[in-house]
């Protein structure tokens, strides 16, 4: 390898960047746009969810239970009614997700046995709000039974789960970190897979090669330029993730970035093997899509639980670098664990990513097909 | 005799299509030689194995005494080459597009400097320096993408239709800029469409679907032409044709502007005055009948026909 020849091939990279700004802007543009739109799309918080509430009882425990749920940010009571018949009615027109269901009984039972029973129905249309739903008012209303009545409950067991790392339950401190584990690894491959297809397209690469050059020259000369620009777009998508999104940072910035480093020339070696099999820079960018996308989204724990998946899937989980970049970011941002218990996960990132490099260079041919 | 290029029983298929059958080619040192050869007859491919883009099928080829298949990154140091299709980096300036490939030969600094000056010069690019490749003329990128070539002052030059898609003024002066390195000792391997090119080279070889026809001085082709061609001026072009079509092949009846274009054998078959008579006979008026010089054209179709009918 001669350097007197890589490095006049990554100033020519670096010539096209300055001559396509538009190109540039787009490409930290688009990542942050994205992650702005995910980070409220994928939003697994259920805030103001509409609820109508079927007081039957009409007593002060009722009236107090329903200021109660009028408090909680979780809910919006959007409809009172005195007969249960008419929820489905609200269910169908989607005016309400759920409805609270007050017996008749409620405040005497409340009164006499120290427990009543509250009727809770939600739509189930959307399974995941239906969950949520319950598992809120479930929370909410246990409360009240402890808290207002003031006495000893009748339930042997009180049991409060205490959620760690992410006490609120915020969705976009995990959406955040798996946002930025599912853009670097797109961003990274269309960019080596697109450049080089370019210059297939305009016929520059059949005249490279009738010249001295060697195959790792120019797989180093594409990919050493676009692995700091790649390194640039990361960090403003975790900047705008933190400053924007309020996702902690509790870990190293420094531990963090290098480990970015490892998973974008994974990234950057998936889009030279995809260069080596497309000839234009649409096919290219849309094979980098698809290859990296769906499986940095379904088979890493991004949204899906690994564990929760059959186990094939959970087997296949194990060979996507996404998977174990997931693991680091998440706990370097979220818990700000130390390296010691990051290692297995760094290896295997690191081994699938030489990996792929090493298929890459291989696979890239100095003859035309 | 040095041999610069030594092509031998080249072959080369993409799926069912044989681009090249058995292909055998000997080019000197110091000549231009010339590919002729309509489109889709195999050229690129040969070039392309020349240049050790692609691996053939079967065959041997040398280029400057190295062989394509086991040396190909010496070959691929010595030679310039420019593709068919315009291959410059669009968005580098004139300037930025030399600087570049002189940096993939590895040329010095100092040789780089005065090699450019002299490209320049003879080029005529030095006003566009600072100018983009994709804002130049379609003549300027030929002569930038020749100048690029050309950088590492290479023994041996393939040039792949250099001038197709030029304007004719600059096809001449490219021509001219070729003639001139070949009188600095540049050996040129260059293809071509166009037929009035080849009488620039020293020696041609016609191809066609995959075989070459015939590798000769371009008056040695002419010789080999055992045909006489004919002009016939009459005001109905399209009934005299048809009318000779009835004894002679249609390949070799052809309307040329205000005349009909005939190749007749010299030994035997139709003679002209016969042919003439009995047009004139069934009521067609000739004015008057030319013999014309043969052209490479007239020697191409020949061949092609010839070939084509051994074949059926």
């Amino acid at each position: 390898m001669k350097l007197s020849r890589l490095i006049p091939l990554m100033r020519k990279e670096l010539i096209h960047m300055k001559r396509d700004p538009r190109s540039l802007v787009i490409l930290f543009i688009m990542p942050i746009f994205m992650m702005f739109i995910f980070g409220y799309a994928i939003n697994m918080d259920v805030k103001n969810i509409r609820i109508g509430v079927c007081d039957l009882s009409k007593s002060s425990a009722s009236r107090d239970l329903i200021s109660k749920i009028k408090a909680s940010p979780y809910f919006r009571i959007v409809e009172f009614f005195d007969h249960p018949g008419r929820s489905e009615a609200f269910f169908l027109d989607r005016s309400v997700r759920a409805v609270v269901l007050i017996p008749r009984e409620f405040a005497r039972d409340f009164e006499f046995r120290r427990f009543s029973r509250i009727g809770i129905i939600a739509d189930g249309c959307d399974a995941n709000t239906a969950t949520l739903v319950q598992n809120y008012l479930d929370g909410l209303l246990s409360g009240y039974t402890v808290f207002s009545s003031g006495k000893q409950t009748l339930s042997p067991f009180v049991y409060k789960p205490q959620v760690l790392y992410n006490p609120d339950m915020q969705s976009s401190h995990f959406v955040v970190p798996g946002l930025v584990v599912l853009i670097l690894m797109m961003v990274g491959a269309m960019l080596t897979s697109v450049t080089i297809a370019r210059e297939k397209e305009t016929g520059t690469l059949e005249q490279i090669l009738v010249s001295p050059i060697q195959a790792h020259e120019v797989v180093l000369g594409k990919i050493i330029p676009y692995f700091f620009l790649a390194m640039g777009i990361a960090l403003s998508i975790l900047l705008f993730g933190h400053l924007w999104f309020k996702v902690p940072f509790l870990g190293s910035w420094f531990w963090l970035m290098f480990f970015c480093g490892l998973y974008l020339f994974t990234a950057l070696a998936i889009g030279l093997l995809i260069s080596t099999v497309v000839s234009t820079q649409q096919v290219a960018m849309m094979l980098a899509l698809i290859a990296t996308m769906l499986p940095s989204v379904m088979l890493t724990g991004f949204i899906f639980p690994i564990a929760s998946m059959p186990e094939i899937l959970q087997v296949l989980t194990k060979f996507i670098p996404a998977t174990y970049f997931l693991i680091i970011i998440r706990g370097i941002m979220l818990k700000g664990i130390a390296l010691v218990e990051l290692w297995p996960s760094v290896c295997a990132m690191s081994a699938i990513g030489l990996f792929f490099i090493l298929i890459a260079v291989k696979k890239f041919s100095l003859k035309l097909k | 005799m040095d041999l610069i290029i030594e092509a031998d029983q080249l072959c080369m298929a993409f799926g069912s299509t044989q681009a090249l059958s058995s292909v055998s080619l000997q080019v000197e040192k110091g000549e231009m030689f010339g590919l002729i050869g309509p489109d889709g007859a195999g050229k690129t491919t040969l070039i392309r194995i020349l240049t050790t883009l692609i691996t053939p099928d079967s065959g041997e080829a040398k280029v400057l005494g190295y062989s394509v298949h086991k040396q190909s990154a010496y070959i691929r140091q010595r030679i310039g080459y420019m593709p068919q299709r315009f291959s410059l980096y669009p968005d580098l300036t004139v300037e930025e597009n030399l600087r570049f490939f002189s940096d993939l030969f590895q040329v010095s600094r100092e040789e780089r400097e005065s090699r450019t000056e002299e490209l320049m010069a003879f080029s005529r690019l030095s006003p566009f320096m600072k100018r983009r490749a994709d804002r130049l003329s379609g003549g300027m990128k030929q002569k930038l993408a020749l100048c690029c070539a050309l950088i590492h002052t290479p023994h041996l030059l393939i040039l792949d239709e250099p001038t197709t898609g030029v304007d004719p003024v600059s096809r001449r002066e490219f021509w001219e800029i070729l003639q001139d390195l070949k009188g600095k000792g540049v050996t040129i391997f260059v293809s071509t469409p166009y037929m009035d090119e080849a009488s620039r080279c020293n020696r041609i070889a016609l191809i066609h679907q995959g075989t070459i026809l015939a590798v000769q001085k371009l008056e040695a082709i002419k010789k080999l032409f055992q045909k006489t061609v004919y002009a016939v001026f009459s005001p109905d072009l399209t009934g005299l044709s048809n009318h000779f079509k009835k004894d002679l092949r249609p390949e070799f009846v052809q309307i040329l502007g205000d005349k009909v274009k005939v190749i007749l054998n010299k030994e035997d078959g139709p003679r002209m005055e016969n042919l003439v008579a009995s047009a004139a006979d069934q009521g067609h008026t000739v004015h008057h009948v030319e013999q014309l010089n043969p052209e490479l054209e007239d020697v191409f179709v020949t061949l092609m026909n010839e070939r084509d009918s051994h074949e059926r």
